[in-house]
């Protein structure tokens, strides 16, 4: 099974990019998940609301569906609530911060060669790798 | 029609996230931790998105959305210490716990109490983001 990630990983890409294109080519916006969720958070995006909503509604149940009938999918989140508080609370200031996180800026960004999705690309695999060896390797925390 | 496809675009989101490993924390961190157990999923499910959307840029040139409107506008080329500061900070906690939005949305059903922890955590970090760059802003603005 090992072996077959990249092929799950690279079929699983194309329906990522795929949602992007929809949501860009049908109804002209962005495949930002942090900024879909966010606008609706801080009520920034108020005037798309609805539609902001249905993605999201779409990004939730899918999925739990093709769970239930599936696969019996396992997120291996840590067990460490003070890990999973922190890092939630850094993803959630970050990505707002930064306007974007993987699918904003790394999907919908460097596929159209924009230099903000490239750099924040650069700084968020850095940081993320910076995180695991310190958290992982030196601290010994996750 | 806009929430029809929307919804559609965030289920085939979803199913993406859930088929290539994104949702699984293990496959996102093997894939950070460069001095482990390297696990080159990623770049293969990075890549398969980009690829497409990349093509959906080059058809929206010149278009308009089927559904009307304007495409949005390629953004300034402007970096600024947010974009970066936001970044460092996202790839800390994405190293982290191993998720990020899209996923951390995609698992909410199934991932356990652990990710709606992860989820309320990210959406107070949400809210708390507007005073957090009033501050830096006035940090920047006084060096």
């Amino acid at each position: 099974m090992i072996e077959m990630d990249w092929i799950w990983g690279l079929v699983g890409g194309l329906m990522i990019g795929g949602a992007a294109a929809l949501f860009l080519l049908v109804n002209g916006r962005i495949m930002g998940a942090s900024g879909l969720l966010g606008g609706l958070v801080d009520g920034s995006g108020s005037p798309n609301r609805a539609e902001r909503a249905a993605f999201i509604a779409g990004l939730v149940t899918v999925p739990a569906v093709l769970a239930l009938l599936f696969f019996e999918p396992e997120t291996n989140l840590t067990p460490n609530l003070a890990v999973v508080i922190s890092a939630g609370l850094l993803v959630g200031i970050g990505t707002r911060l930064a306007n974007g996180c993987t699918s904003g800026h790394g999907v919908c960004g460097i596929s159209r060669f924009s230099l903000r999705g490239m750099v924040a690309t650069v700084f968020y695999l850095l940081a993320g790798g910076f995180s695991v060896v310190i958290f992982r390797h030196l601290l010994g925390v996750i | 029609m806009r929430n029809v496809f929307a919804f559609l675009a965030g289920g085939l989101f979803g199913a993406g996230l859930l088929i290539s490993g994104m949702t699984d924390t293990t496959k996102v961190q093997g894939w950070l931790d460069i001095f482990g157990d390297w696990d080159p999923t990623l770049a293969f499910v990075l890549g398969g998105a980009i690829l497409p959307m990349a093509i959906a840029w080059r058809f929206a040139m010149g278009r308009v959305p089927a559904l009307g409107g304007a495409f949005p506008a390629k953004p300034e080329a402007k970096l600024g210490h947010n974009l970066v500061l936001g970044s460092l900070l996202f790839g800390a906690g994405w190293g982290l716990a191993g998720l990020c939005p899209g996923p951390a949305m995609a698992s909410l059903t199934w991932g356990g109490m652990g990710g709606l922890v992860f989820m309320a955590a990210m959406i107070a970090g949400m809210l708390a983001a507007p005073p957090v760059r009033v501050w830096v802003d006035g940090i920047a603005a006084s060096s």
